[in-house]
């Protein structure tokens, strides 16, 4: 099983031939976010086609299983965003959303997933462009830091049982990968 | 029948979407890869949304047996409602369709062809196991209060309010100044016609006073809103009138006793004065004056009360308290309007500086013979008659330092106010714009026709009013302003000396909107204005059920559009009150008995109180007040609240469906990797 294992992804940038492309997974609010992303639609924004959204009836909605979801199934990072911390359509329940998404991020920092995999953004339903913009920058950011490789360790028991066992970082992987020009990002 | 059976139908519309993403692409790839999930049947369409596209999807649930139907098209914010109709038609339950974006999140804001068309393969991947996951679902209904909340009294409000009463229906319009009226009760004449504003506003203000089934609170806040879509409950605060409205008659001899007079800031914009007890102006209604506390002598120093001497009735009240009432409503109109932009803040033109630069909004007050000068148009001495006045356009629209927008209602305005300048006095008048906006009935006949009056017209903006005389020619203009522009259309510069200078304000969300969209669960653009459910076709709801708004709360507009949202929110609500019930979305948490440990960790947060326990009874959730939020389903440790329409279960498929293998980068996914055969479909095994 672990013969087809494509094991050159941890180190994609001697791979120069084809630039990584992350996937990311967005959840979205049914009153803010989502709609901003039907205003940035409508208004012919662009944005990288890496992101792939989701919609919620609330950020409030988002289970940290969803999260651990996305990322086991292939997401290189998971984005969440809902309305402005005093807009909630449903009044507070975006707050108790950032108390999770903290919370989750301080745990999946601890399972080696890099803060910027698991972003948040504010966007209300006029903000097209601000979320637009957002869906950029983190797609840059992912871009840098480059696959998320831990299924390689999760699915060759044996390649992980050679990391020490405090350490949360695969050995050998670098802070950040030399990150492909930034220039692109926006093509 | 074992296992769903999908139909999958991918819209063109038009080059729209097949402009960008390969549709039959992403046809052939959903009838191939997700031929393993259940996908019988996919097709591609020019209009899905058409009679033609929803036969087709008809037509397949008939003959293919089909019992989910997914179609990739524009938003569900769009379309959701007629392709679940088109379900309905053919006998499915509707909520077994399920739309997905490749328009608004695709084809509209990528342009790389091939990227695009697999992020919308992934789309419809997730959609289709989304869709697997589904149940078949009923509205709730619900029954609807008759009532309705009018938030704002000007014109809008007024004319939603009566279209309501009109009907039968009870409305409560509430407006946080002593009377009704609005801005418009202060303007002088109407645009383009010249009707007397007050003239036509006073009886529909009194119609409203009158109206057996509009209960008017003026001098009232609201403070709250609670509850949803035919069942709100609204506290309302009166303000104290000091003022027994019971014993009142509106003689106006407390008003014509009092000894403190003060600079009325609100409705005389500042030109004017108003007793410490008063009525903003003769034709108020309700007719009960108001007792302002900060600028009463008897508040100030304890002595004076001499309207309470005086009342023929006994009707003031020194003692009265600030009250609160709490009505229930099944709908809510937002008809706050607007404030004028503070001319203060460009400096550039001196508003505050120079006595003779004067704004819009002061001089409908000046002009109107109801007024502080009745009806002649003065400098600030209040005696001497301009001979020369310019008025400048845009003061605090189109300019990114202030608000990029136009304020639409200021050139038909200000031309307005050349000629109420000529026809009041002699002076030469210069109107300085950066373009004449005129559409509208009537408006460019009466922009040709001041034009003829002779105004001169320059186009340019203005640089800056001053009084510092520069030029050898402007010896003997002492005294006067000096208007900097450049006159585009001559090329060159100019300094016009005048008397009197009319900034033409731009019109400004209320300083507290966004404060009262959150009251109400509705969002603002960033601008401040209420955003609309749908711009062009939903153009007086918002996205919360049952808010509704009018008038210059949606931004900037004038009196006919005004009266026309008013009684555009009064059908969408008349059309619902006379149903009697409401069919709600059936998106609800729900708790399983079996595994609720009871720890009540939901109970605390939900916002609407729509959880409870009880022991020996359990959770229990109602979903009345229920508003599908789901943070109680993400919440609980037990995985015991489960939601309609938002399942995890949909939830956690649609996210694989999103990182279907194929549509991300090579290393595929930890599913893919790991579990081998689990999640991907051996390509050998699709059936043609």
């Amino acid at each position: 099983m672990t013969a087809t294992l494509p094991t050159a992804g941890r180190t994609s940038p001697t791979e120069a031939a084809v630039p990584f492309e992350p996937v990311i997974i967005g959840f979205t609010c049914n009153w803010c976010s989502y709609r901003a992303a039907d205003l940035a639609g409508t208004a012919r924004i662009k944005y990288p086609p890496n992101v792939r959204l989701i919609r919620l009836m609330c950020s409030g909605r988002l289970d940290p299983a969803f999260v651990l979801k996305a990322f086991a199934a292939g997401a290189d990072a998971v984005v969440m965003t809902g309305c402005w911390p005093e807009d909630c359509h449903y009044r507070v329940q975006n707050v108790k959303a950032l108390r999770r998404f903290e919370l989750l991020r301080r745990v999946l920092t601890d399972l080696g997933i890099e803060p910027a995999r698991f972003q948040r953004v504010y966007a209300s339903a006029a903000e097209g462009q601000q979320l637009a913009d957002a869906f950029t920058r983190i797609v840059a950011d992912v871009r840098a830091l480059g696959p998320l490789d831990w299924r390689v360790d999760l699915a060759d028991p044996a390649a992980a049982a050679d990391e020490p066992v405090d350490g949360h970082e695969p050995a050998g992987t670098p802070e950040a990968p030399a990150p492909p020009e930034p220039a692109a990002v926006t093509a | 029948m074992t296992g769903p059976r999908v139909g999958v139908y991918v819209c063109h519309c038009g080059t729209n979407i097949a402009g960008v993403v390969d549709v039959a692409a992403v046809r052939d790839w959903a009838l191939e890869r997700l031929g393993p999930h259940g996908v019988v049947v996919a097709r591609d369409y020019p209009f899905m949304c058409s009679s033609l596209g929803q036969e087709l999807i008809e037509k397949d649930i008939a003959e293919l047996g089909l019992d989910r139907v997914v179609v990739a098209a524009c938003s569900p914010h769009m379309h959701e409602r007629t392709f679940r109709g088109a379900c309905g038609r053919a006998g499915l339950n509707p909520y077994l369709c399920e739309l997905v974006s490749i328009r608004e999140q695709v084809s509209w804001v990528h342009t790389d062809r091939d990227a695009a068309t697999r992020k919308a393969e992934a789309v419809v991947a997730g959609g289709v196991l989304r869709v697997r996951e589904q149940v078949p679902l009923e509205p709730l209904r619900v029954p609807i209060a008759p009532a309705t909340l009018v938030i704002g009294g000007g014109i809008a409000g007024i004319s939603a309010a009566l279209e309501l009463a009109d009907a039968g229906y009870p409305v409560h319009l509430v407006e946080r100044q002593p009377s009704i009226g609005g801005h418009m009760a202060q303007f002088d004449k109407t645009f383009p016609t010249l009707d007397c504003a007050a003239c036509i506003l006073t009886p529909r203000m009194v119609d409203a006073g009158m109206h057996p089934n509009i209960t008017l609170h003026t001098w009232s806040e609201v403070v709250d809103v609670s509850g949803h879509v035919g069942a709100f409950s609204v506290r309302i605060l009166h303000r104290p009138r000091y003022v027994d409205t019971d014993l009142c008659t509106g003689c106006g001899i407390c008003e014509e006793k009092c000894p403190a007079k003060v600079v009325d800031p609100v409705f005389e914009s500042g030109i004017g004065y108003r007793k410490g007890i008063y009525r903003p102006f003769p034709q108020a209604v309700p007719k009960y004056p108001v007792l302002d506390p900060e600028h009463c002598i008897y508040f100030e120093r304890g002595t004076c009360r001499a309207c309470e001497k005086l009342c023929p009735t006994g009707a003031i009240d020194f003692e009265q308290q600030p009250e609160e009432v709490t009505v229930e409503v099944g709908n809510i109109v937002l008809a706050t309007g607007f404030e004028p932009f503070d001319a203060r803040r460009v400096e550039a033109y001196g508003y505050g500086r120079y006595p003779n630069v004067f704004t819009s909004l002061e001089f409908e007050r000046m002009s109107n013979a109801a007024g502080p000068t009745g009806g002649r148009i003065v400098l600030r001495d209040g005696q001497t008659e301009p001979r020369s006045v310019a008025i400048v356009h845009c003061v605090g629209s189109r300019d990114r330092n202030f608000n990029p927008y136009c304020s639409a209602i200021c050139c038909m305005q200000s031309l307005k106010v050349a000629h109420l300048v000529r026809e009041h006095t002699e002076a030469t008048v210069y109107e300085l714009y950066i373009d004449m906006r005129t559409p509208g009935k009537g408006f460019d006949e009466f922009y040709q026709r001041v034009q003829d009056e002779g105004t001169h017209l320059i186009r340019g903006r203005v640089a800056e009013i001053t009084d510092v005389l520069r030029l050898p020619d402007e010896a003997g203009e002492d005294g006067r302003l000096i208007v900097q522009v450049e006159d585009t259309l001559a090329g060159r510069q100019r300094r016009i000396p005048v008397d009197m200078v009319v900034l033409s304000v731009g019109l400004e969300p209320p300083s507290d909107a966004r404060e009262m969209a959150r009251r109400l669960g509705i969002t603002c653009s960033s601008d401040g204005w209420v955003i609309e459910r749908h711009p062009k076709l939903d153009p007086v709801a918002t996205m919360t059920d049952g808010v509704f708004a009018a008038g210059c709360a949606l931004g900037p507009r004038d009196i006919p559009s005004s009266v026309a949202n008013g009684a555009a929110a009064a059908a969408r609500i008349l059309g619902r009150i006379s149903q009697g019930e409401l069919a709600l979305e059936p998106i609800r948490a729900s708790v399983d008995e079996a595994r609720c440990s009871g720890c009540r960790i939901c109970n605390d947060l939900c916002p609407f109180g729509a959880i409870s326990f009880e022991r020996g009874r359990g959770t229990e959730v109602d979903p009345a007040l229920c508003q599908g939020c789901g943070v109680c389903i993400a919440a609980c440790p037990a995985g015991a609240i489960s939601g309609t329409g938002f399942s995890d279960a949909q939830i956690l498929a649609q996210i694989e469906g999103l990182l279907f293998p194929g549509t991300i980068h090579p290393e595929a996914g930890l599913d893919a990797v790991v579990a081998g055969s689990a999640t991907t479909p051996e390509p050998e095994a699709v059936p043609a």
